[in-house]
């Protein structure tokens, strides 16, 4: 009853019009990338959403494993001098 | 609602004692309303319950499309017919995200259109009512839609982060169809004499399939018990039934029309509405394939996949003549 052979799975981004990075809103299936983007427009922009559409196939996206979320990002943890809220700055110069 | 008594596999909600470090550790990431995300560790009974979860409701998504599709040739106007076609592109939309939000689980997408197709799938009891007048089109909106809505607000916060974000699009699309019916309900409520009893007479049979909709009472069910510890849902059965008929009874009187159920009435005390008794026979006989339109909505689905075999052909032959050609270029 079903197809031998399932479309490939794209994973589909979108930029709004204000001007932001294209931002994942999702996913679909297509034959290939040209109807991944006509489809993504049927599916994720039927309101206007976006100015602009990619889409990857979910197979080339290399991702980080979320069993080393821990020691990924453990680094960044003890560096809370990257932060502006570190710094005191004197109340009577105002804002900086 | 759309996905109806959905079964967890377990017989009794796990005590923390009961379960293993990483469950513990799962339920305690649940309980603090972190969201689970699609790699990372679930119990078994989670993702399978998850996927039987979604996939309903997707599969009523796509469903739902037929009683509506049903008066896109004969709507009164060509306003109404345009509305009318952009809200079921939304309700394939709908299917389409949630399909999407099944398979981060690991079920492929055919594996899930084989189990609507061949009728193994459950789909909302609602979609096997016929429309018999566009009145229906107005109820639907008004009624389905609006009870699909409860449930889907709350959703909107479910522990599984692809189904949250799905809701979260979901939601924000489902309000125009709510409206749009109550709009073509009181285009009709205040219509002729004869337009009004269509609307009376749609509100008439949709009324009560749309309570069966939130699904028997569930204040026994350890499915319901489990799912609600396991935030892929939230609401009882019964409360948002009861919120349901709380919104939509000041809608009805506002268009001057009668909800049919005798034992209707405010109770100042429990501040909420009596309603009279549903009836479940009828609510189990839908479920189990015997309701008005159960065999025509799934002739028609499989219909749909057949016509439309040498479409998906066509694209797959088109993608491999252009991959080749890229690949003989590139050579």
């Amino acid at each position: 009853m079903t197809d031998k052979k399932e479309w490939p799975l794209w994973e589909v981004f979108i930029r709004s019009q204000h001007g932001l990075a294209h931002r994942h809103v999702g996913s679909l299936h297509a034959p290939d990338a040209e109807m991944a983007i006509k489809n993504a427009r049927d599916v994720y922009t039927r309101r206007n959403e976006g100015v602009s559409i990619w889409v990857v196939r979910a197979s080339d996206i290399a991702a980080s494993s979320p069993g080393e979320k821990g020691p990924l990002f453990d680094p960044a943890n003890s560096k809370v001098y990257r932060h502006p809220t570190f710094y005191e700055i004197p109340e009577e110069l105002g804002h900086m | 609602m759309y996905a109806q008594m959905v079964k967890t596999g377990v017989d009794h909600v796990q005590s923390k004692e009961e379960m293993s470090p990483e469950e513990r550790a799962f339920q305690d990431r649940v309980d603090q309303d972190i969201k689970i995300e699609p790699k990372e560790w679930m119990p078994e009974a989670y993702r399978k319950t998850l996927i039987r979860q979604i996939s309903q409701h997707a599969h009523s998504e796509i469903i739902g499309m037929q009683p509506e599709g049903n008066w896109i040739t004969r709507a009164p106007t060509l306003e109404r017919k345009a509305i009318l076609l952009a809200k079921v592109q939304d309700e394939a939309g709908h299917g389409l995200y949630l399909y999407c939000a099944a398979e981060t689980l690991g079920v492929s997408r055919d594996e899930l259109m084989g189990q609507l197709n061949s009728g193994k799938a459950k789909y909302s009891s609602i979609f096997n009512y016929p429309t018999l007048t566009w009145a229906d089109i107005g109820a639907i909106g008004w009624l389905v839609d609006g009870a699909a809505i409860m449930n889907q607000v709350p959703l909107q916060r479910c522990s599984y982060g692809p189904y949250s974000r799905a809701m979260i699009r979901i939601c924000k699309e489902e309000s125009f169809h709510q409206r749009q019916g109550y709009d073509i309900m009181t285009k009709l409520a205040r219509g002729t004499p004869e337009q009004k009893q269509m609307a009376q007479d749609a509100l008439n049979r949709w009324w009560w399939p749309s309570l069966m909709m939130f699904g028997p009472s569930d204040a026994e069910s350890v499915h319901s018990a489990q799912s609600m510890r396991w935030k892929i849902k939230i609401n009882s059965n019964d409360e948002l039934r009861q919120k349901f008929v709380d919104q939509t009874v000041p809608q009805a009187e506002y268009l001057g029309l009668t909800v049919p159920d005798p034992d209707l009435k405010w109770n100042a005390e429990r501040g909420h509405y009596d309603f009279g008794a549903i009836s479940w026979d009828e609510f189990y006989q839908v479920i189990a394939g015997n309701g008005p339109c159960n065999r025509d909505r799934l002739r028609t689905r499989v219909k749909a996949y057949e016509e439309g075999r040498w479409v998906r052909e066509a694209a797959d032959a088109y993608a491999a003549k252009k991959a080749a050609r890229a690949k003989a270029k590139a050579a």
